[in-house]
């Protein structure tokens, strides 16, 4: 708090740092947390409150690895890849969590794959949607879950 | 030099940078609870989670309390050895991290 009233009182090139410090410039990182998204209980919400649209085409150019059956559904390993050209985004839903929006990567240059590890409350498909030339594409894979992950 | 609470590894093969990136990090998600005192652990996960490559940015991430404690986290992009990956994370109380780290 000390530094913003200092910043204030200079108005050097310390105009830049005292706008990114009070939230005016658009910094790197997501300006806001997506909370309206991920906290949506399905996952039409999700996907309207994340992407803009619930509507995507199922694409056979993406790929879903995970495990057929978790042993531990607090930790679920996934890797997300799509020959699909140019894609803007990758983002990951559990279509059974209590709330399905599990991440959402933009990819501003990088390739189309992804790689971590979610939690599944339950036995659930696990939806990949990657956005590319302005549509959504998606795929689903069934991920059958033991133990339950969400602490529940 | 202070301890991070981020392990990463980049490495350049054919012209592909991969990242691999271990977090420490709870990652509660808000459902748990306290089995001493029966309260509600209270939420503290990674909201946000940037990738910069030589100072650009080249992957940001939007978690939620389904990444798993301690998340793993692993992307490419198109680089060579020597180039500089920094990553970022910043979670729902306000705390961050972040570390910078050479491509092998």
């Amino acid at each position: 708090m000390q530094r913003r009233h200092f910043l204030k009182n200079t108005m050097a090139t310390g105009a830049i740092a005292l706008a990114a410090s009070s939230g005016l410039l658009v910094p790197l990182q997501v300006l806001a947390w997506n909370k309206k998204a991920f906290d949506a209980k399905d996952v039409q919400s999700a996907m309207k409150g994340s992407l803009g649209t619930e509507l995507t085409e199922a694409s056979d150019k993406i790929h879903i690895k995970a495990p057929d059956i978790a042993e531990n559904g607090a930790v679920v390993p996934v890797t997300i890849s799509s020959t699909l050209s140019d894609v803007k985004s990758i983002t990951i839903l559990s279509e059974k969590n209590g709330t399905p929006l599990i991440a959402k990567f933009d990819l501003k240059g990088a390739q189309a794959f992804v790689s971590t590890r979610i939690k599944m409350g339950k036995t659930s498909n696990v939806i990949a949607i990657c956005e590319s030339g302005g549509k959504f594409y998606s795929a689903r894979k069934e991920v059958k879950v033991t133990i339950g992950g969400c602490g529940g | 030099m202070a301890k991070s609470s981020i392990k990463v590894r980049a490495k350049a093969k054919n012209g592909v940078v991969t990242v691999k990136a271990l977090i420490s990090h709870k990652m509660e998600t808000g459902l748990r609870k306290d089995k001493k005192t029966g309260k509600v652990i209270p939420a503290h996960f990674i909201e946000a989670v940037d990738c910069e490559h030589n100072g650009a940015p080249v992957m940001n991430a939007e978690w939620g309390v389904a990444i798993s404690k301690n998340p793993y986290l692993s992307f490419k992009f198109s680089g060579a050895s020597g180039d500089t990956v920094k990553l970022t994370w910043k979670d729902n109380k306000g705390k961050s991290d972040s570390l910078e780290a050479k491509v092998k």
